[in-house]
């Protein structure tokens, strides 16, 4: 890839939808993916995630909707037409080929020229850094080696779009958050527009441009990951994008949300939400102090008790049980200062920091 | 592993080792000693060359590659398109190809070969009408022609269902990658599907090669001689059993079929490509085109016809009085039926009695050898997996020679009868040539079972007896019996060592009965009853052996600890 000059396309999925029997697989899911994003589509399994990307390739069709890339209509193209590059899951290389052979195999079956394809072949593998790796059998390779073969089978055409079904689910901790700052760093270089499927949603806010967070065939929520993180629009976001408290409650006619743990707080909801709704909030902001300690007059406080607590390195996380809720409570680790499980403490909210979501 | 424990895991691995020994290995090394040997015992390569100086050896030697390749190449052009067709497109063809693959348990080649020249031969029913219709015949049945249609026609399935398990076991992705990169149609077939199921498509050919080249009874019924198998029994029976030209065939029988096993293993060495990672999604069945579609039933429906032929030409000939120059016989009968069932009910009863006995002993030593195997560290436990599994390669006929010659000189006790005259050897080369495939239902059976099952079992309080007796046996029973129903069944079609080591009518199985039956016009008729009645038996046989199996497959499915070793 001598010439980093792939032209950056856009990918509009408009209205598609799948059913296998009574099963919908995706309802009328639309997206917009800008050219040279890096975008995740995720969700947990069964959400659809992979037979959208399949769709993108060409292994799955849409019952009804659209798939047009570059602004040209794909839908029904078969997959060996498509130009669309994907990564397997499980990398899928060919055992009865060397990792050359491999990498040569979609510009043969372009029928360029021999001088091309050797050229562009040695060029793939340099890119992910395999260069002597040209002669050895898939089997000979690492997991983190294979998946480097794999991305670079499927650059090597110079797709028009890279598609990534969870390519680092087959890797340990420590070489999977290595790997995608990798992957990244080559979309970042290719500007090739970029499709992952993952269910890690850490994975995902980490390294894609925007999210597209889907559950039961259903977008739920498209945006950045700052975005996912801070403003989820259901409980489902809130609690699949790390992890959430929630207070029952209402918003009342003054835009207000109520609840009766909250006693004679009310906290200013800004959406046009009303009726039932629930508090929603980070652990990272609570507060717990010590329960004779003074307390700040710009949070609101509830009395509770610690029932548990996990350290987890860089914080403590506790349980503490307040007005009969249950909540996850993140505090820096400060050594010595902690608070013992049996502890009677004060629990803070912020309400700056509070999401309001309509009850599920 | 207790003292004590390893002491019987040695005796056991023994006494297998010794009855190895005995009946395998010595009688094949006496062949091989005679075939370099003078009669004073000097070493010479003398015979080797008296048999190619011979044109009629020299024949046979090509004949035989010739008729053993040809049958390969007929099977694979007849299997590739039906496994294709299956595994990848939305085609109702799957079940036949299920039955296709038991016909030739249930009637060996030798049975329908006098049929299929009563179907397609010169003055055969096809011909006849060929004849008619465009004024031509087609030499299906002329010399060597013949012997590669009847046991292309009869051992195609051998690569249909190798070929149709590595298909199914290739990772859709394989494929998907490949569609990907641009891939597609007959270079998709050519360049990621067939070379990946070739691990299963080499080890279906060489067992092809190796059951053509082993044997002898296709030829002879159809009047062939001019191949190994029948000059090596040819030359022993006729000539007498220290003919050495008899023993160099044999040898170079036995080189060939070694080489065609090892070849097809050293080819694939280290590419055990079924055994790689397997993702989520089951590749998606393609439809038919319309064009696609016609071909595809249209090659099913012929394959299927001309398979069933000799079924049907053996059912049609049992019944028939007369059947020579028409289409179908002119007059039917029941009196072959009677005839054989006044006769040969001694054949029949023979058949049960070689075959369970021969059946039992290889399940045991099956089990035995398996557990050694997979559960022991006892040294030079592979070698006895090798021993067994080596019978694969040695012919019929050639072991059928070894143990005459082995033997000869051994009288029974109490009794002046040669231990080569006595039935009970008829058994031992049943036991031994079908020790493989009872060896292999076993070892599968076994591998399934995971060992914390067993642990289970130990933790509790059993002792390792204990633990085989009342978990292992009871939990690999379904492949037990599979070994048991694969070893009767093929044991009860056997010809090739039994031509070489039935002495008298008396102690003659089936098999035998059917062949003498088959080497006069006259005798076809009944000849047909009792093959009818052998393949009706092995059909039953095989049939509720299947339902037995299954019953039980389908009650331990729902145990996840039956796979998790090997998912």
């Amino acid at each position: 890839m001598n010439t980093v000059v792939n032209r950056k396309v856009r990918v509009d999925i408009d209205n598609v939808s799948l059913a296998y029997g009574a099963t919908q697989v995706l309802r009328d899911v639309s997206l917009q993916i800008e050219p040279g994003e890096f975008f995740a589509l995720l969700g947990p399994s069964g959400s659809g995630k992979s037979t959208l990307l399949r769709m993108l390739a060409g292994f799955n069709q849409p019952q009804t909707g659209t798939i047009k890339v570059d602004g040209a209509d794909i839908t029904g193209v078969s997959p060996w037409r498509r130009d669309i590059g994907m990564v397997f899951q499980n990398y899928a290389l060919w055992p009865h080929m060397t990792v050359a052979q491999n990498v040569a195999f979609g510009l043969e079956e372009r029928k360029l020229p021999r001088a091309d394809i050797t050229r562009r072949t040695a060029a793939a593998l340099d890119l992910v850094g395999l260069s002597d790796y040209g002669a050895r059998r898939p089997n000979q390779l690492s997991g983190g080696q294979q998946q480097r073969v794999a991305v670079a089978r499927t650059i090597a055409i110079e797709p028009k779009v890279l598609l990534l079904d969870e390519p680092l689910s087959n890797l340990d901790a420590k070489l999977r958050v290595h790997m995608r700052t990798e992957l990244l760093a080559l979309q970042r270089k290719l500007g090739i527009t970029t499709i992952f499927v993952t269910h890690d949603q850490e994975e995902a806010l980490s390294i894609a441009d925007r999210v597209a967070v889907l559950d039961a065939g259903v977008i739920q929520q498209i945006g950045a990951p700052t975005e996912l993180y801070d403003h989820p629009v259901n409980r489902f976001i809130a609690n699949f994008i790390g992890t959430i408290n929630l207070i029952a409650g209402a918003v009342d006619a003054t835009a207000r949300f109520t609840s009766p743990l909250l006693g004679d707080h009310r906290i200013p909801v800004k959406s046009g939400l009303s009726g039932a709704a629930e508090l929603a909030i980070r652990p990272h902001a609570l507060k717990i102090i010590a329960a004779e300690s003074a307390a700040s007059e710009t949070l609101i406080w509830l009395d509770g008790s610690v029932t548990e607590r996990e350290f987890l390195g860089e914080f403590m996380r506790y349980r503490v049980e307040a007005g009969g809720n249950v909540f996850t409570v993140d505090m820096p680790h400060f050594g010595g200062q902690n608070h013992t499980v049996g502890a009677r403490v004060k629990l803070g909210i912020d309400p700056v920091t509070v999401t309001v979501l309509p009850a599920a | 592993m207790t003292q004590r424990l390893s002491f019987t895991h040695a005796t056991i691995a023994l006494v297998i080792a010794a009855l190895l020994i005995l009946f395998l290995l010595i009688p094949v090394a006496t062949v091989i000693y005679v075939a370099f040997t003078n009669s004073d015992g000097s070493l010479t390569f003398s015979h080797f060359g008296s048999f190619f100086s011979l044109t009629l050896m020299r024949e046979s030697f090509y004949n035989s590659l010739y008729v053993g390749g040809m049958s390969v190449l007929i099977s694979s052009l007849i299997s590739l398109p039906l496994a294709y067709f299956t595994m990848r497109f939305r085609f109702r063809g799957a079940v036949l190809i299920q039955t296709l693959g038991v016909l030739p348990l249930i009637m060996p080649p030798f049975v329908g070969a006098a049929a299929m020249q009563l179907l397609f031969g010169r003055s055969g029913s096809v011909n006849l009408l060929f004849n008619d219709w465009f004024g031509f015949g087609i030499p299906f049945m002329e010399g060597l022609n013949g012997v590669i249609f009847v046991e292309a026609l009869h051992y195609f399935p051998f690569i249909l269902l190798n070929l149709t398990v590595a298909l199914a076991n290739i990772d859709s992705a394989m494929e998907e990658s490949a569609q990907n990169l641009g891939a597609s149609g007959f270079r998709l077939f050519r360049r990621i599907v067939f070379p990946l199921a070739m691990p299963g498509y080499l080890a279906g050919a060489a067992l092809v090669f190796l059951k053509v080249f082993d044997d002898v009874g296709t030829p002879l019924v159809l009047n062939v001689t001019n191949i190994l198998a029948a000059q090596a029994y040819l030359r022993i029976t006729s000539i007498g059993i220290d003919d050495p030209i008899g023993y160099v065939a044999s040898l170079i029988m036995v080189i060939a079929s070694i080489i065609a096993l090892w070849g097809s293993t050293w080819l694939m060495r280290g590419r055990d490509y079924a055994t790689q990672q397997r993702g989520g999604s089951t590749l998606a069945k393609r439809e038919l085109k319309p064009w696609q579609a016609v071909f595809a039933y249209g090659w099913i429906i012929l394959v299927l016809l001309v398979v069933l032929s000799p079924h049907l030409g053996i059912l049609l000939l049992s019944f028939s009085k007369v059947w020579s120059y028409s289409v179908v016989p002119d007059v039917y009968t029941l009196d072959n039926y009677a005839t054989v069932f006044r006769d040969s009910s001694g054949m029949m009863a023979n058949t049960l009695l070689y075959c369970g006995l021969a059946a039992g002993a290889d399940v045991i030593l099956g089990t035995a050898i398996a557990y050694l195997i997979l559960r022991t560290k006892l040294a030079g436990r592979q070698w006895l997996d090798l021993a067994a599994t080596g019978a694969i390669a040695i012919p019929g006929v050639v072991l059928g020679i070894g143990y005459l010659r082995t033997f000869k000189d051994f009288q029974l006790p109490f009794t002046d009868e040669p231990f080569t005259a006595f039935w009970l050897i008829i058994v031992i080369a049943y036991a031994v040539r079908r020790l493989p495939y009872a060896l292999r239902s076993c070892t599968a059976a076994l591998q399934q079972l995971h060992i914390s099952l067993e642990e289970a079992a130990e933790n509790l309080g059993a002792s390792k007896n204990r633990t085989i007796y009342r978990v292992v046996v009871p939990l690999m029973a379904g492949g037990i019996l599979a070994g048991f129903v694969t070893s009767f069944l093929t044991a009860a079609v056997e010809l090739s060592a039994t031509i070489m080591l039935v002495t008298a009518q008396s102690n003659a199985p089936m098999s035998y009965g059917i062949y003498l039956y088959m080497q006069s016009i006259a005798g076809r008729g009944p000849g047909a009853a009792l093959g009818v009645v052998a393949v009706v038996t092995v059909a039953i046989g095989t049939y509720f052996s299947n339902r037995l199996i299954r019953s039980r497959a389908a009650g331990q499915d729902s145990n996840p600890l039956n796979t998790g070793a090997h998912a």
